[in-house]
């Protein structure tokens, strides 16, 4: 028998195949990550670094070991350690955290929504928890994750004093519209809208706190009846199909507008981590410096996070400061954490419950409540924070850690599981040709 | 239908994928029984446009999938999942002899796949398709780096997988066309192979000098990839198609410096005068340029300059000083070069030597010579400007469009296994998940 020896440096590269599927996707994606040609049974670490626009340093990694023919398949493979375990086919990405070291409080946000988010996924030779940066992979892909499909166009909106980006699904259309609304911290936040029109919506991300104009409440709604009727007029969208999307005040806004315009008529309501306490004839920038005048009721805990969720309780008891949900005349899904800890968000769901119940429109009202799931119910996949800094919106306040709430695994689960009830309940309700149900 | 009302949906998956991965097409919410036309729009590089569209029913449930449904008609039929792109034939009214060829890979080619009532076949721009929807289709994965290459006076691209590495390498020749084209070799650094893009007949120096390079020109871009940090230097091939073939071959069987771990011939002959230089090699094909023939269509057929294949060894590279193994693909109604005799000529020549177990002959009936990368769309004959006469003619390729598309797909999962099996270690057990392609 003849043994023949393979010097390493003449035999070819035995290195380990990783394919990721798809390299470039949308967000809402789901990935397949397979790892091939490693040696059997050995251990090794599935690492995912993501670069932020704020130049931060975001990481997430699972311990694997490979089978007897030297392979890991992530989706069917169980993690047994790392910032995530068990069975979990999208934790690279949502278990991502800052790398040790990193600035305080931070929060993972696509600002541009023209490029992708790249994220380097790795396979490391053991079960490794740290200083990734000062080891090489044995190998490692770039994935390219989108919140725009191709094809839909984005388009700046000036317009009657809204300002806003106006996303635009390819193709002929006519298509459904939504009015997207963002919280309190403001800005223009277009990445939702962006993957609403990957999905087939024209969607308008609206900024609606740096308008100087608006002083009164009354220009502040009629500000967004204007928003609204431009999405309705524009020429590839179906005017009767035009639906309200907000998440924290953004809901709030949502909920008030469905209740009190006479000119706007929403085909439906997504509300998404929102209280109804909208003090009558105040504009939202008032609403918004009520925590101040409330800051008795504001508890700032064990470490140092404010926590803002009491400060709102008492004004279940005042109709004067809620929303007259009893005349939403629209299908409405509210989804909310169980462990919000800025908004009563269990407690206002049930309050509208009632509310709508006893003036007869309950059966427009479909609620989704996830336990251990904090304020921040984002599209799937994005990471969790329990805890952010924050800094309110055209108010002279400064940046605060505000304590959003949630539990990581089962707030991606809650992410994962409402973008589908979303999807599904906006697919009812704006593009079905039966008349809408509130059921989803 | 009522445009105003229309729920149709159509989707796409994946909206970005690289150019050899397929797609899933879905027609949802149509009318039941619905009569539609799936149809692939194109604008290349060139300013050209091009189509492709099938003609499906709806079933009950008003879906159709392309990747189970058949096609009725149109630019192909039967169940085609990639047919909307292999089948993309210029507009009418478009200039004769057009071939399809990404020259900038860095960007997708954009495909707007739409759904128009009915059973159409014409007029679709004149027409507001029920729905469309765009898909990206890329040359390069994400994290490949495209390196110009200009040193030793070489004209060529490297492409570098995303990675540590290292990386096996591959040099990528293609035809007597010339230029520099990329794609290929970016598509198989995608695959995890650093490649080397490589423009041996119009390169910098040639258009300076006039003169054509010779052979240490290659020996310099196999040394540039052996002794980069990131390629493993012993496990470099080299695939050649078309003129590319008898460079490939030339360096496998003589070369002192190229040391190469395997070979892909494509669309090839061995025939040439061997010791000869580029000069001699070209002069060589026009030696017998009496018997070009033309089609009826005016196109020009080359195949039998080639032939017969010689029996003087003076004229036809050593088969049997080849060490590495070798994977030839020809199609067999290529009409530009006498592949399919070439091949069996070199299995005679490699079995007298004794060396035939390096050797794997993929042999498509109905193929021509432009065996592409999958999905490309066929091309039975193009504008081609001749080296010899610096004229542009147009030159009979040859193939039936669907037996050739099929063979491209064939051709290519077959060439990725190889290139994997002999560039990495053949030790693991497995072959390479290439399931999604």
């Amino acid at each position: 028998m003849i043994v023949t020896l393979r010097l390493s440096t003449m035999s070819p590269p035995t290195s380990p195949i990783l394919s990721v599927q798809p390299t470039r996707g949308l967000v809402d994606e789901k990935l397949k990550v397979v790892v091939e040609s490693l040696p059997p049974g050995s251990p090794v670490t599935l690492h995912s670094l993501h670069h932020s626009e704020d130049e931060d340093y975001w990481e997430a990694f699972g311990h694997y070991v490979s089978d007897f023919r030297g392979m890991v398949s992530v989706s069917e493979d169980l993690s047994f350690g790392g910032t995530y375990t068990g069975k979990e086919d999208m934790g690279l990405l949502w278990s991502m955290r800052p790398v040790p070291g990193s600035r305080k409080g931070l929060r993972l946000r696509k600002m541009n929504v023209c490029s992708p988010m790249l994220h380097n996924i790795s396979v490391y030779s053991g079960h490794v928890s740290e200083g990734f940066r000062e080891q090489t992979p044995l190998t490692s892909v770039l994935v390219e994750r989108w919140y725009m499909a191709p094809g839909v166009k984005r388009i700046d909106i000036m317009e009657k004093g809204v300002r806003g980006t106006l996303f635009i699904p390819p193709g002929p259309g006519p298509f459904p519209g939504l009015l997207d609304m963002w919280g309190g911290g403001g800005g223009l936040i277009e990445y939702r809208s962006a993957l609403l029109a990957s999905h087939g919506y024209v969607s308008l991300a609206m900024d609606y706190f740096n308008s100087q104009e608006l002083e009164s409440a009354d220009l502040e709604f009629k500000y967004f009846e204007t928003a609204f009727n431009i999405i309705k007029e524009h020429p590839q969208v179906i005017p009767d199909r035009v639906g309200m999307f907000g998440l924290s005040l953004g809901s709030l806004v949502t909920m008030h507008v469905a209740a009190e315009s006479t000119i706007v008529k929403p085909r439906c309501c997504i509300c998404v981590s929102g209280s109804h306490f909208y003090p009558r004839d105040r504009t939202i920038k008032e609403v918004i410096m009520e925590p101040r005048s409330n800051s008795h009721r504001l508890r700032i805990d064990e470490n140092n996070h404010h926590v803002w969720r009491d400060m709102w309780i008492h004004l279940l008891d005042d109709p004067s400061k809620k929303v007259d949900v009893g005349k939403i005349n629209c299908p409405i899904l509210l989804v909310n954490g169980k462990d919000d800890q800025n908004v009563p968000a269990d407690e206002c769901a049930e309050d509208i419950a009632l509310l709508m119940n006893a003036a007869g429109n309950g059966h427009l009202l479909s609620r989704v409540l996830y336990p251990d799931t904090g304020h921040l119910i984002e599209p799937p996949y994005s990471p969790h924070f329990r805890a952010s800094n924050f800094k309110a919106a055209g108010v002279a306040t400064k940046t605060v850690m505000l304590l959003w709430g949630g539990q990581t695994k089962p707030h991606s689960d809650a992410q994962e599981d409402a973008w589908r009830k979303i999807l599904s309940f906006l697919q009812h309700n704006l593009y079905s040709s039966t008349p809408p149900r509130a059921k989803l | 239908m009522d445009r105003k009302r229309c729920t149709l949906k159509l989707l796409v998956q994946p909206s970005r994928g690289l150019v050899d991965e397929m797609f899933i097409i879905l027609v949802q919410k149509a009318p039941s029984g619905f009569q539609l036309t799936v149809h692939a729009l194109h604008k290349c590089e060139d300013g050209h446009s091009w189509e492709a569209f099938g003609h499906y029913t709806a079933d009950t449930i008003g879906t159709v999938n392309v990747s189970e449904d058949p096609s009725l008609g149109g630019t192909y039929s039967g169940v085609e999942q990639m047919g909307l792109l292999w089948s993309l034939r210029p507009v009418p009214g478009s200039k004769p002899g057009l071939r399809l060829r990404k020259m900038n890979v860095q960007i997708p080619m954009e495909v707007t796949i739409s759904v128009y009532q009915g059973h159409q076949t014409e007029g679709f721009m004149d027409q507001v398709p029920l729905a469309s929807v765009v898909v990206e289709r890329w040359y390069m994965a994400p994290g490949v780096s495209r390196i110009p290459i200009t040193e030793d006076r070489l004209s060529a691209t490297l492409f570098l997988p995303p990675g540590p590495g290292p990386f096996p390498g591959l040099l990528d020749l293609w035809g007597g066309g010339g230029q520099l084209v990329e794609y290929r070799a970016s598509l198989l650094a995608s695959h995890g192979i650093a490649s080397l893009a490589l423009d041996y007949l119009t390169p910098k120096i040639t258009m300076e000098t006039r003169k054509m390079v010779d052979l240490q020109y290659f020996e310099k871009a196999y040394k540039i990839l052996e002794q980069h940090p990131q390629v493993h230097g012993s496990s470099i091939g080299m695939l050649g198609l078309s003129l590319g073939t008898s460079i490939t071959l030339k360096m496998a069987a003589y070369s002192e410096v190229m040391k190469l771990r395997c070979a892909v011939c494509i669309s090839g002959s061995h025939v040439q005068p061997v010791d000869g230089s580029m000069e001699d090699i070209l002069k060589h094909f026009n030696k017998n340029a009496d018997r070009t023939r033309v089609s009826e269509e005016n196109e020009f057929i080359w195949r039998d300059l080639l032939l017969p294949v010689p029996s003087d060894l003076a004229f036809k590279v050593d088969m049997g000083r080849l060490k590495c193994p070798l994977l030839v693909v020809v199609g067999e109604d290529d009409q530009n070069w006498p592949a399919s005799e070439s091949a069996m000529d070199m299995k005679e020549m490699m079995e007298q030597a004794g060396n035939s177990h390096l050797l794997t002959v993929l042999s498509y009936p109905n193929a021509g010579h432009l065996i592409e990368p999958p999905y490309t769309p066929h091309a039975r004959a193009s504008l081609f400007r001749s080296m010899a006469t610096r004229e542009k003619m147009m030159a009979l390729w040859g193939g039936e469009t669907a037996a050739h598309s099929l063979a491209q797909e064939d051709a290519w999962r077959k060439l990725l296994v190889f290139l994997r099996e002999n560039l990495y270690s053949g030790t693991n057990p497995g072959t390479p998940s290439l399931s999604h392609l």
